[in-house]
């Protein structure tokens, strides 16, 4: 019964926080943009930083289950369920497609982390990668999924409220994954994988169940994306850039770390958008102004990588959680 | 039978660039185990360079062979100086840490020169504005060689340009130069015995800093006069021209066996074909996903590449 408690309190905070924010379409789609983000740096953590394999191509699984989970709301959208009320009828389609772009993606996750059989470090960056660059190019190739135009009309059902809790599901899981046996191995391989193996972990197993999983996320997350995006497009949003993104977000909080995902997810995705702000009350609502910041955006981050790197390589929290703080607390406590 | 000619001859064209780049990527890889990402985007930085040195000289100069042979000594020393300053301050300091750290690191500077060659960044000195950031918008990159005929074979069926002779004798040329200062000269030995291990070769008394940051001017220098033939053939540039073909003479590195120099050249060639035909017989928008599957295949049917040497893991 302890274990549900914090998803009943997480639901009907959600939900209070949907009712009372669906005033300001801004701050809803900001909420949307950051969510998806979030989903999409934890469960890359998952890999990068709990496994301690490096994959690049992030965006790659993401564009899986965008494309997959917005043909599936397609397609449902032509059935009716005539017992259940319209609104009940979308979102039980929406779960439904999202788990299949994710269940998809996580096959694609399959498949890049059997390769991980073989191959250490770089060269599986460089696979994950390649992986990333073939899914746009097949993309740009299929007259059904939109072809180099991209896919549009599909119903837009993401809610705040399905974001975030996608969000909290995706933290509860990294967080109770570390905790468990599971994730334990997951450690092992990243401090030392040859000390692993000799001491009984199936490294191979453990690797591609954390791209399995890492990547179902990932195309969940893709799906949420496309359901508030009027048109998707095998461009900059699922590209190497997009992965990239993410990677620096989980490198500047800390590879390991969930929380520190999560933080440097909701800064660097409000950042930009707070300096346009910035910039725009300042300046007047200067167009080329606000144009630039997004063009400055991405050396920042190239540049950003290399100060990390160079100063404090185990980022901003290192693998600490801002759980194990509370824990400290309340053992000092007792 | 001339069409298959044809793609051959361009094939080889288009391999021979990615060779000269995989070169540098081979040997600074044998030499550190880093791949560096910012390989491309150095010689992408060679290009512009370039530009600029031939813009500089004016239209008078286009074409002559000691205008051609400035802009590649100025663009070559640019870029051995950046690539000295990223291995200095970048890199080295990264040395002994985990490996992923340097990767990141690499990541970060193809990013930033990638996307900070976007920016339109102008100053004006005396009345003369001067561009220091090129901006976004490609440019037309002047011939400094003159396109011509070299041989016409059949009713002007397969035409092999003097550029494509150019860069394949001496992407083959310096194939062999290199194996030649890799296993025949003292720096080709110290370079090897640090590629081994190079704290012991630290023991020995070889200046492993001076070795690395010699083998990074050295492939940075490649990695600009491959990017200047690549303008001469593609004849339009852009910031962000090096991702795309950085990776693809990644690739051909790998394919050949990495750290292998004769590697990395038949490597790239076969890229340059493979993706050749597949352009030429299918459909040109298949082309970037010609090179990963390429790779995937060659990873998991023999990691170590055509001509690499599998190493057993030491604990």
């Amino acid at each position: 019964m302890k274990s549900f408690a914090p998803v009943a309190i997480a639901i009907v905070v959600l939900a209070s926080l949907q009712v009372l924010t669906s005033g300001s379409q801004y701050f809803v789609y900001l909420s949307l943009l950051v969510g998806v983000n979030v989903v999409l740096a934890v469960s890359l953590n998952v890999i990068n930083g709990m496994t301690g394999q490096f994959s690049i191509g992030h965006a790659g699984f993401m564009a899986v289950g965008a494309f997959s989970s917005a043909l599936m709301s397609q397609t449902l959208n032509e059935y009716r369920l005539g017992f259940l009320p319209e609104a009940v009828e979308h979102q039980l389609f929406f779960v439904i497609s999202l788990v299949v772009g994710g269940v998809l993606a996580g096959g694609f996750g399959f498949l890049v982390g059997l390769p991980s059989l073989r191959l250490r470090g770089d060269y599986l960056a460089i696979v994950t990668l390649g992986f990333g660059e073939i899914i746009l190019v097949v993309v740009r190739n299929t007259p059904t999924l939109g072809g180099a135009l991209g896919l549009s009309g599909t119903p837009q059902h993401t809610s705040f409220f399905m974001v975030w809790f996608t969000v909290f599901i995706v933290v509860l899981f990294a967080r109770r994954l570390l905790a468990s046996p599971h994730g334990r191995n997951l450690v092992a391989i990243r401090e030392d994988e040859v000390a692993a193996e000799a001491m009984g972990v199936d490294t191979t197993s453990y690797k591609v169940r954390s791209f399995v999983v890492s990547s179902f996320f990932a195309g969940v997350a893709g799906g949420l994306f496309s359901h508030f995006q009027s048109i998707i497009t095998p461009g900059d949003s699922f590209s190497f850039v997009k992965s990239m993104e993410i990677v620096v977000m989980i490198v500047a909080g800390g590879l390991g770390s969930t929380t520190g995902a999560v933080v440097a997810a909701v800064v660097l995705t409000l950042l930009p958008e707070a300096m346009r702000a910035l910039f725009i009350t300042i300046g007047g609502d200067n167009a080329s102004l606000a144009q630039s910041i997004d063009q400055l955006r991405k050396p920042i981050f190239g540049v950003l990588l290399v100060v990390m790197m160079l100063t404090r390589p185990q980022g901003l929290f290192g693998t600490h959680e801002i759980w194990d703080l509370l824990k400290r607390k309340k053992g000092a406590a007792s | 039978m001339y069409e298959f000619i044809q793609h051959v001859i361009n094939g080889l064209a288009a391999g021979t660039i990615y060779a000269l780049v995989a070169l540098g990527y081979t040997m600074v890889y044998g030499v550190l185990k880093l791949i560096n990402f910012a390989h491309g985007d150095v010689m992408m930085l060679g290009v512009y360079v370039g530009y600029a040195v031939a813009f500089l000289l004016g239209r008078e100069h286009l074409g002559t062979i000691s205008g051609a042979l400035l802009v590649f000594a100025v663009s070559l020393t640019a870029c051995a100086a950046f690539g000295f300053f990223i291995e200095r301050f970048a890199y080295r300091p990264l040395r002994d840490k985990p490996r992923l750290t340097s990767l990141i690191t690499a990541i970060g500077i193809s990013f930033a020169l990638s996307y900070g060659f976007q920016l339109d960044l102008a100053v004006s000195v005396g009345g003369h504005s001067i561009t220091l950031l090129p901006g976004a918008a490609s440019r037309r990159f002047p011939a400094i060689i003159t396109p011509t005929e070299w041989a016409v074979l059949g009713d002007n069926d397969v035409i092999i340009w003097n550029w494509q002779v150019i860069s394949f004798v001496i992407a083959l040329t310096l194939m062999g130069g290199l194996q030649y200062l890799v296993f025949r000269t003292r720096f080709g030995k110290a370079m090897r015995a640090v590629s081994h291990d190079h704290r012991v070769a630290g023991l020995l008394g070889i200046p492993v800093d001076t070795i690395i940051a010699g083998t990074f001017m050295l492939g940075s220098a490649l990695a600009a006069g491959a990017g200047i033939l690549y303008a001469i053939k593609d004849k339009s540039i852009q910031p962000l021209m090096g991702v795309m073909v950085g990776l693809k003479a990644f690739v051909a590195a790998v394919i050949g066996g990495i750290g292998n120099l004769p590697g990395a050249v038949v490597g790239a060639l076969l890229l340059g074909l493979c993706e050749e035909f597949i352009v030429g017989y299918t459909a040109s928008s298949w082309r970037d996903a010609v090179a990963f599957g390429f790779l995937i295949v060659v990873l998991l049917v023999r990691p170590e590449g055509l001509f690499g040497r599998a190493q057993a893991e030491k604990v």
